[in-house]
């Protein structure tokens, strides 16, 4: 059993059929990118995992359970942490609201809930700016924040949906850097557009254009034989390779790819 | 001036004043941070209708105007819930219908006579006791619901979608707010008018905004620089024999020009 099980999963927004028989088994410590075009449905298959959306056919199950009953053990950071940048918030305020569980006191918060946020916050490297207003950080350190507040209900799996949209492309590598540290000990999904940089950290691929066709990229010499080692991977060919099937099997022995019946 | 402390009703304006300001600080920062602006202002126009109603009806002005305040409200957050892409439309039918029916209502009552102007520009010289303890218990009931409901309301409030996925009653604290808003805005139209009172919700929190980094700050500030403009725009009224809520108002504008000017004027220094 997978710590996430997608069978048979189609979802459609009144009639357009976003995603067509989607199966995805993700593992223990993966470290999965789902990329894919604009409109592609990579966002909605992160809402029905998560719940937020219910699938017209198919079952999702979350280690073994439906979403809504497992939601604790997961963390998830949303799209566009960019928004409400005006509101008087502490990033320590933000990071609590993560928080699952334990007793909750009468008012405000509880030491052991402070504890962990500041537990989270020194594991994404911010710890220092827990009194500062969320405002006043850049977009990358806010998004770190988010990550932080994820954290904090010590999740089993990580969900990110697009985290570098808004980040320099410095930040960028610093934010998958701690991805690929945190994929240590948590499960890891990463829904992006910058492919050429999330496909040296991930150890998975899913490439999602209405239909899933699922890659093993954890050897990079073996998934991209004909790549010069250590080379930057160029966007276009790594689209190409990932997103048609046809291509993707012409290139590689078929039990390479874990393309689940 | 001094001896105009001595009189009952400037008291009671005093108290009203103080009360309305510091539930208006709190609901009105929740208003902007939600950026409900605009349909405070639609409950507001709206709760014109239950005036009428309770005139048409010989009810009590607060029932009336609360009873239909609450169920603009309602209506609200169940039209959210439908066709949120629709809202403003909605807010927009809401704001003009309830006034139309007011004043209908007022039309077709026998005899009635009274100034509606005080409804429209406030009238917190004739403040009566049961009205203060409308206010101070209003005021107690936010006050208890914000220590209470903090985190889910910040947690609702900030980030909604996350809020859900934690289990937060969303809906249920959407709801709240709006209530207590438009219950807040029943009391301010006392006060400032129900004209007026978008501004009484709105410039003092756009000030304390600036001033804090928490919604429990910004809340208190927002309650006391709203006490401090209403006070001093009733000095203004009473001294230059002005109209209460224009003055009010009139002085909290003047208020927020000078904090621009201040905090731009440091930003260059």
């Amino acid at each position: 059993m997978g710590v996430i099980d997608v069978a048979n999963v189609s979802f459609a927004y009144e009639k357009d059929l976003i995603l067509e028989n989607i199966n995805l088994a993700v593992e223990k410590e993966d470290f999965l990118a789902i990329i894919g075009p604009n409109g592609g449905g990579k966002s909605t298959l992160l809402k029905v995992i998560l719940g937020i959306l219910k699938p017209q056919k198919g079952t999702v199950r979350v280690l073994g359970k439906e979403p809504s009953k497992n939601l604790s053990h997961i963390g998830y950071v949303p799209q566009n942490t960019n928004v409400n940048t005006d509101f008087p918030i502490k990033v320590i305020e933000v990071v609590m609201m993560g928080h699952v569980g334990g007793k909750r006191p009468l008012f405000g918060y509880g030491e052991e809930e402070i504890g962990c946020a500041m537990g989270a916050l020194a594991q994404v490297g911010m710890e220092a700016y827990a009194d500062k207003k969320i405002g006043s950080l850049s977009g990358g350190q806010r998004q770190r924040v988010m990550i932080a507040r994820a954290l904090c209900a010590h999740p089993s799996i990580l969900i990110l949906d697009e985290p570098t949209a808004s980040i320099d492309v410095a930040g960028q590598r610093d934010i998958y850097e701690l991805l690929k540290e945190l994929s240590k000990s948590v499960t890891i999904i990463v829904v992006s557009h910058d492919i050429s940089v999330i496909l040296e950290y991930a150890n998975k691929a899913a490439h999602i254009n209405k239909t899933l066709s699922y890659h093993d990229i954890s050897n990079k010499e073996k998934t991209f034989p004909d790549h010069p080692r250590g080379e930057h991977f160029c966007e276009v060919e790594l689209l190409q390779m990932l997103g048609s099937k046809k291509s993707a099997d012409a290139s590689e022995p078929v039990e390479k790819w874990r393309i689940k019946p | 001036m001094i001896e105009a402390l001595s009189y009952g009703f400037i008291q009671h304006a005093l108290i009203a004043g103080v009360l309305v300001s510091l539930a208006s600080g709190i609901i009105g920062s929740l208003i902007v941070v939600n950026r409900m602006v605009f349909l405070a202002g639609g409950i507001a126009h709206a709760s014109y209708g239950g005036i009428g109603m309770a005139v048409f009806l010989g009810l009590p002005i607060f029932l009336g105007a609360s009873l239909f305040a609450v169920a603009a409200a309602l209506l609200v957050s169940i039209l959210t819930l439908k066709k949120r892409e629709r809202i403003d439309t909605f807010i927009g039918l809401i704001w003009a219908v309830g006034m139309a029916i007011g004043v209908i209502l007022i039309d077709i009552t026998p005899g009635y006579n009274v100034d509606m102007m005080s409804y429209l520009f406030g009238s917190i010289l004739a403040v009566s006791s049961e009205d203060l303890y409308f206010m101070g218990a209003l005021l107690g009931v936010i006050v208890a619901v914000m220590t209470f409901w903090y985190r889910d309301i910040l947690a609702v409030s900030y980030d909604s979608e996350y809020a859900a996925l934690r289990g937060v009653h969303v809906r249920f604290f959407y709801t709240l707010i709006l209530i207590l808003s438009a219950l807040t805005v029943v009391i301010a139209i006392k006060v400032v008018g129900l004209i007026l009172v978008i501004a009484m919700l709105t410039i003092p929190v756009y000030i304390a905004e600036k001033l804090s980094n928490s919604l429990a700050q910004m809340m208190l500030y927002s309650g006391l620089i709203a006490a401090l403009f209403t006070l001093t725009g009733l000095a203004v009224s009473y001294a230059y024999n002005l109209t209460s809520g224009a003055s009010i108002i009139v002085i909290s504008a003047l208020g927020l020009g000078l904090f621009l000017l201040i905090d731009k004027v440091k930003r260059v220094s």
